[in-house]
């Protein structure tokens, strides 16, 4: 199997703090892929750097075998990479069906008809359930649906590969249940997926591989089996445990998940919410 | 030309630490706040009013009425913060603030057109008339004083921010607005008080303003148009960024009058923001320059 | 997938959500048909106006408020779609004026209704000096994208007074007198200020419905992730800025045509720009109508304070005070505030009619 994407020795300071250390992992086309780690692992800042919103201090992010190291990040996104946010974000005072078109931008002319016509628009809001939303307000959408419609954004774009950042984060299991079909879906149609998750039950459910990170750098790869029984896996999420309440999954101390939601993205994200 | 040099580096440096000082107010509200004050222009003018009118109705010495301005002119940061800031919704809440603010402006303008008419005036003193001379150039005590002045309300305030709780939390406010708020940090009142200071500085920098300038209702426009380019030029959110901007802009202006002509010294004063935006888009020691996505 | 809520299972229709999810009342063809009703009888109404009121007092008042029409939908088209605060637009209005008062002074031209081909051609001009400032302006943060706009204005006053050989200085420049009657004399310039407001409606209309304006209003929402889905953000509000100069340029252009002279504190005049803001704020920021109304609510009302009263203070004071009260009890502006109501009743009647 060929990478689709790959990312060779990134590295990432914010000042003092070193969020990517040398972090290397790839992901195979026509795989879904989990990225998972504690708090602060670095998983968001390696979808930030793979994705262009932030510069790379070192390190290559491959896709398609084309360098994309800090390209600008509509660059990378018209060649392909789709990816959502932890923190779900909508164009809030454009209707549903607006925020779709917002992506019609990053997709060349050509393609635009094929892509972007009102059949294919109606048909992608149905396939999220949001067909009879299409005129609202994205700001008044609940999370659940914003995370829908953030998905279908991005679909829209016909990405081959995506990058979900927690999309079971924040949501009831049976949405998530939801989610996960959908995922499964576009799979099998031939996305290829990248999915940092805390929920531990849809990883294990849902990824062919699994990379776990740890304060910036790889730690441990393999299949959902392997990487649960791993005992360096344990020991990070453990240790990570003992100094962060929102790590609720309740892995016990054989590592099994009991597939409780991951909350709203833990502190990370509230922190990170509190600085915009 | 070289004293003439020499005094137009003397003026700007001293000059700049009084703008310093009303700039340093504007930099901290909006690195609390997230709000660009437009009204501090005008509150100078202001502040420069009501010492000229405890000067010349009731005899009070400028220096001295301070003690009144600056409480008063905390009080009306306070009040204005409260009456119109607080209740700007989060979102969109800078652009608001400015058309807040300007409005804010304009009333106080009208007020003091109102009160006083567009006829020119001036604080007087002793220390305006007569100068002392160094350097081969004469140079009228009153740039020292205000200089001196600036730097005490400076060294004040840095200890104020650097040396209290109160101080502790504007300072938490401006590096996380939400953060400060989830460990208990009373906002509204960091704002109050922030805001206040702000105003308290005008009334300083007013007084000394109104003793090197003649002023009028209108000449707020000009004012805050300096003391945004200080401000942005420091970057946005530093205090000591505001310092080092405003000398430096301030010398480069007396200088260019002096080297080029008195004509052209105003627009190179704006020029060096354009300038210094062309290479460093968030000004010389730009603050929240990343902001997370 | 069913009509179910996504969330909670529950039919969307029961869900306790805002009032907007349903279908939007204001959207039905009977508003949509007599939307177009309404803007036919205004421009009926727009270009009866002199005939009707042809006292020049007022024709006066009503040239002036076209022209912040114009302005103030110009502003809007920027400011009002991408967010980003821009208080220095009196450069293009400047600039269209100087423009025409050169161009007629050097090419001698004669007055009359010749000279109002050339209000286009400074309208370019003023697009083309947008360029560089909007280029240098865009490059920076929101926040000090304002100041910045601040600055440069202030640049451009100074070097209207200093760049004595292109400006005159203080002195300021003339422009032909054109051959009319007293009489006529304002309805020539209602014509051409009403055909410029026109065009700036017009033109800030097509922008909002294209893909255009949809990515500008992306760009106000969330900047980084427009940019993120493709979205050439630098390059469309690059444009939209040039668009904007444009636009203001020929209204400054009409403006000192008006006056029959050009001068540095009124071609650049610092109170403009507050002006034009508080129109579109008013009126509703990002509405096509909303800067129209608040144009024309506002201008009348200023040129009414400073004849009525002679105290420039408390004009200031009013105005200041108008502003902070809508601003207060109306954050949205009127347009938005004036549809959401409408909405609300609609609805209420619509629900009311169901139960029946």
């Amino acid at each position: 199997m060929t990478a689709l994407l790959e990312v060779r020795g990134a590295v990432k300071n914010f000042g003092g703090v070193q969020a990517l250390a040398e972090c290397s992992f790839a992901v195979e086309k026509g795989a879904v892929i989990g990225l998972i780690g504690p708090n602060g692992s670095g998983k968001t800042t390696m979808f930030n750097v793979i994705t262009g919103y932030e510069r790379a201090d070192a390190g290559t992010v491959t896709f398609d075998g084309r360098d994309i190291t800090n390209a600008p990040a509509h660059r990378i996104g018209s060649l392909g990479v789709g990816r959502t946010f932890q923190l779900t974000r909508v164009f809030g005072r454009l209707t549903v069906a607006e925020n779709l078109q917002v992506g019609r931008a990053g997709v060349p002319r050509a393609r635009h008809q094929e892509l972007y016509s009102d059949a294919r628009c109606a048909e992608l809001l149905g396939f999220v359930g949001l067909a009879r939303l299409a005129d609202v307000p994205a700001g008044t959408l609940s999370y659940g649906q914003r995370k829908l419609l953030e998905l279908a954004t991005v679909l829209a774009q016909d990405p081959r590969i995506v990058l979900l950042d927690e999309p079971a984060g924040g949501i009831n299991p049976t949405l998530i249940g939801q989610m996960a079909e959908r995922i499964g879906e576009l799979n099998q149609s031939g996305v290829t997926f990248l999915v940092v998750e805390h929920n531990m039950e849809f990883v294990m459910d849902l990824c062919d591989a699994v990379w776990v990170m740890e304060r910036g750098a790889v730690i441990a790869h393999g299949t959902p089996e392997q990487v649960r029984a791993d005992p360096r896996v344990l020991d990070a999420y453990l240790g990570g445990a003992l100094d962060d309440d929102e790590d609720d999954d309740g892995e016990g101390a054989d590592g099994r998940g009991d597939g409780k939601g991951g909350g709203v993205g833990g502190v990370d994200g509230v922190d990170r919410e509190a600085r915009r | 030309m070289g004293t003439e040099l020499a005094k137009a580096v003397v003026d700007g440096v001293l000059t700049g630490g009084v703008y310093a000082l009303m700039a340093a107010g504007l930099t901290l509200i909006f690195g609390v706040m997230d709000i660009i004050n437009i009204a501090q222009g005008v509150m100078v003018v202001l502040g420069a009013y009501l010492s000229y009118t405890l000067q010349v109705h009731f005899g009070i010495e400028p220096f001295v009425g301070l003690l009144i301005t600056i409480p008063v002119m905390f009080l009306l940061g306070v009040g204005i913060e409260w009456g119109f800031i607080r209740r700007l919704e989060p979102r969109d809440r800078t652009a608001l603030s400015i058309l807040v603010t300007f409005a804010v402006a304009i009333v106080i303008e009208g007020v003091l057109t109102q009160f006083y008419n567009a006829d020119l005036r001036s604080v007087d003193g002793w220390y305006v008339q007569k100068s002392v001379h160094v350097f081969g150039f004469y140079l009228p005590y009153i740039y020292l004083f205000g200089f001196a002045l600036a730097v005490v309300a400076l060294s004040a305030l840095y200890l104020f921010l650097y040396r209290t709780r109160t101080g502790h939390s504007i300072r938490a406010s401006m590096q996380n607005r939400d953060g400060a708020q989830l460990v208990g940090i009373d906002i509204d009142r960091v704002s109050a008080i922030t805001f206040g200071i702000g105003a308290a500085a005008t009334a300083a920098g007013g007084m000394v303003y109104g003793a090197t300038n003649t002023f009028n209702p209108d000449s707020g426009y000009d004012l805050i148009s300096r003391l945004l380019v200080i401000v942005v030029l420091g970057g946005l959110g530093s205090v000591g960024g505001a310092l080092v901007a405003a000398i430096i802009a301030l010398v480069i202006e007396d200088v260019t009058a002096v080297l080029w002509s008195p004509v052209w010294a105003s627009t190179m004063f704006f020029a060096v923001l354009v300038l210094v935006l062309l290479v460093r888009p968030n000004g010389l020691f730009g603050q929240k320059a990343v902001r997370a996505q | 997938m069913t009509a179910e809520s996504v969330e909670t299972g529950e039919a969307v229709d029961s869900a306790p959500a805002a009032p907007v999810a349903a279908v939007d009342p204001l959207a039905a063809p009977v508003f949509r048909r007599s939307g177009a009703a309404v803007v036919v009888a205004a421009l009926v109404a727009a270009i009866g106006f002199p005939f009707v009121f042809n006292n020049p007092a007022t024709t006066s008042i009503a040239i002036f408020t076209l022209l912040y029409v114009g302005a103030a939908s110009a502003w809007n088209m920027f400011s009002g779609y991408t967010g980003y605060m821009a208080l220095g637009n009196a450069v293009f209005y400047g600039s269209g004026a100087y423009f025409i008062a050169n161009i007629t002074t050097h090419l001698n031209l004669r007055g009359g209704v010749g000279i109002f081909a050339w209000v286009p051609v400074a309208g370019l001009f003023a697009g083309l000096v947008a360029i560089p400032v909007g280029w240098l302006s865009l490059r920076t943060r929101k926040h000090t994208f304002v100041v910045i706009t601040i600055a440069i204005f202030f640049i451009f006053q100074l070097l209207a007074y200093n760049l004595q050989s292109v400006t005159d200085g203080s002195a300021g420049m003339q422009l032909p007198l054109p051959p009319w009657t007293a009489a006529a004399y304002n309805d020539y310039f209602y014509a051409a200020a009403l055909v410029v407001a026109v065009f700036a409606i017009v033109l800030s209309w097509a922008v909002r419905r294209s893909h255009f304006g949809l990515q500008l209003l992306a760009i106000r929402d969330d900047e980084d992730r427009a940019r993120g889905l493709g979205v050439r953000t630098s390059r469309a509000k690059l444009l939209v800025f040039a668009m904007t100069g444009a636009v203001t340029g020929m209204c400054g252009a009409v403006y000192a045509y008006y006056l029959g002279s050009v001068y540095p504190p009124f071609a650049f005049e610092a109170i403009f720009d507050l002006t034009i803001a508080l129109m579109a704020f008013i009126g509703g920021l990002g509405t096509v109508s909303g800067p129209v109304i608040g144009a024309l609510l506002l201008e009348p009302l200023q040129q009414y304070l400073t004849v009525q009263l002679t105290d420039a203070g408390l004009s200031l004071i009013l105005f200041g005070a108008l502003f902070l009260i809508v601003i207060g009890f109306l954050p949205q502006g009127i347009v938005p505030s004036l549809a959401r109501l409408a909405r609300r009743l609609l609805l209420r009647r619509a629900e009311r009619g169901a139960k029946r």
